[in-house]
């Protein structure tokens, strides 16, 4: 099992969502998040003052897959959150030791 | 026979008709009838007045209360929100029971040349009958409480200058003193009669004024910029990022004070007559115009209109047709605005930063800048086309107004009225600062400053973060 947390662009998550659900993928969490990368933010002007704005907002979404469904599960969320340009997102990829479900003690990849 | 008993019934209902004739009143001689008439037209047209006043005096409070509260509201951080707002709120209440009690008196009975007499006190005197030299078609109380909603607007427009770090009750008390002792002798001599600078009145130097350029934002603005300097700058201030929390409520503010800006400046012509028309179209042109040109001004420089820039500019264009308002012609206005625009963008833009005080929402760099040229513009563009004050010559023909009729002196009217209301301002405002200084306290501590007024001086959040 794979954790999956991916950073993109809140325009491109109905999207990611979509590509998703295509390859399989089930169960996701999704969070609204603030951050930046190494654009470092924007500029915005409030009467003449330029201020940076470092931390922009962004969605994290989190999903538990097995390892089959990994590689698909990054293909989807490349090609359907990419615009080509600054501040796309990233995704990050962890090894998960177990995984529960609450309601019936099920464990491991049955219970994703 | 029938034709004797249609004629019986037709001499008894010519009977009738001739005794009910006879019953009735004698008919009134042509003179009566045109009196009456007379009478009729000047009750509708003293209606008509009043109602436009009062629906005036309702404006202007909207400037207050909604418009400026939201305006600068928007403009602080949110731990402030609600102690900018309050501060509007505040002198709703508060100067309105000192203009009953005071106030109005100091600023409108026939006194000295520089302030009122004591005999309104407690609004005596101050009833339903008219008082000819202000208004003769309006009940005084309608002529006072019009008065009061600028009275109220004044001091919490200087509040902008000191958001963010000055104490309740040290602003309460800075703010109930200076309206007695700038706002009031100000309003008397500008307005009051036999003030300084009436020009209706008699005054020695004949300043126009027409809704408060020299009374209201001169006052305010440099009041403002002396306390700004007086308090000091936030904790943070220029380095920390101090952006406005909410331009949404700003804009829904400057939006109101425009709407409420008709109230102040047609009203200003105390009747519903054309005068009053030709302030309510200078005052939309002048807004129009400068909301343009800060704008322009924005996008030439930061590649941006901003929502920001376009309603502040909104706001210089109205405080600087504000004196002008009655007395100008609209293409005048439209040049008053842009000219008000660009000058006000460069007096907060580059001016604030050259000397680095912290005036935090711009009062002066907006009100005291922007009345102070609309101040001298008056002077300039004013004409007797548009408003004949200083009234007509043995021949019938009008006595020019302003320098677009030629009459230049009164440019320097104009100078001799913003120049004493400068020096009231300044002298005025450190007096009291240092009074209530020593007294009460003006700047809250730097915790309470950095954890915000709202909690410190309220005891409660504009916005609940846990719900």
């Amino acid at each position: 099992m794979h954790k999956i947390e991916a950073v993109i662009q809140p325009s491109k998550l109905d999207a990611v969502k979509d590509a998703l659900l295509e390859v399989g993928i089930e169960g996701m969490t999704i969070l609204e998040a603030r951050g930046h990368g190494r654009q470092k933010g924007h500029t915005e002007f409030y009467r003449g003052r330029e201020y940076t704005v470092d931390l922009l907002p962004k969605i994290k979404l989190e999903m538990v897959v097995t390892d089959e469904l990994v590689e698909k599960a990054i293909q989807a969320i490349l090609s359907s959150a990419r615009t080509g340009k600054i501040g796309d997102g990233k995704i990050f990829v962890s090894k998960i030791d177990e995984a529960i479900r609450i309601r019936n003690d099920e464990r491991g990849s049955t219970a994703l | 026979m029938r034709s004797s008993f249609l004629g019986i019934f037709l001499a008894l209902a010519l009977f009738c008709c001739g005794t009910s004739f006879a019953q009735s009143a004698p008919s009134p001689s042509t003179a009566d009838q045109i009196a009456r008439l007379q009478a009729q037209v000047a009750q509708a047209q003293s209606s008509a007045d009043n109602g436009w006043m009062l629906v005036s005096a309702a404006l202007v409070l909207m400037m207050t209360g909604p418009g400026l509260a939201l305006f600068y509201g928007g403009l602080v951080r949110r731990k402030n929100v609600l102690s900018v707002m309050m501060q509007s709120f505040a002198m709703m209440a508060i100067i309105t029971i000192m203009w009953a009690i005071v106030n109005y008196s100091l600023a409108f009975d026939a006194g000295t040349t520089f302030i009122g007499g004591l005999h309104h006190l407690f609004l005596k005197g101050v009833g339903l009958n008219p008082d000819p030299d202000y208004a003769a078609t309006l009940p005084l109380q309608t002529f006072m409480v019009y008065q009061l909603m600028f009275a109220i607007i004044t001091p919490a427009l200087i509040t902008g200058a000191f958001a963010e770090r000055m104490k309740f009750s040290g602003m309460a008390a800075f703010l109930i003193l200076w309206s007695i002792v700038v706002y009031s002798p100000m309003a008397h001599m500008v307005w009051g009669k036999g003030g300084l600078l009436n020009a209706s009145l008699g005054g020695r130097f004949p300043c126009l004024d027409f809704a408060g350029g020299t009374v209201v934002h001169v006052t305010s603005g440099v009041s403002a910029l002396v306390t700004a300097i007086y308090l000091g700058k936030r904790i943070g201030y220029p380095k920390e990022a101090m952006m406005p929390h909410s331009v949404v409520l700003s804009f829904i503010g400057a939006c109101l004070l425009w709407v409420g800006w008709f109230g102040f400046n047609a009203g200003s012509a105390l009747a519903a007559g054309t005068l009053a028309t030709s302030a309510f179209v200078n005052t939309h042109f002048a807004a129009a115009a400068a909301a343009l040109s800060w704008a322009a001004a924005e996008w030439i420089r930061n590649g941006k209109p901003s929502a920001l820039g376009a309603i502040s500019g909104s706001v210089a264009g109205l405080v600087a047709i504000t004196p002008a308002a009655g007395f100008v012609s609209p293409m005048s206005a439209i040049i008053i605005g842009l000219i008000a625009g660009i000058f006000c963008y460069f007096m907060v833009i580059k001016v604030k930063s050259w000397f680095g005080y912290d005036d935090s929402l711009d009062a002066f760099g907006v009100h005291g800048a922007g009345g102070t040229l609309g101040a001298i513009l008056t002077g300039v563009f004013a004409t007797s086309a548009i408003n004949p004050i200083f009234g007509k010559t043995a021949s019938g023909a009008p006595i020019p107004t302003g320098g677009a009729d030629g009459n230049w002196h009164q440019v320097l009217n104009q100078f001799i009225g913003v120049a004493i209301a400068w020096a009231i301002s300044i002298v005025g405002t450190l007096i009291l600062l240092k009074l209530v200084d020593l007294t009460i306290g003006l700047r809250v501590t730097p915790e309470q400053e950095i954890e915000g007024l709202d909690l410190t001086q309220h005891g409660e959040e504009g916005y609940d973060h846990a719900s």
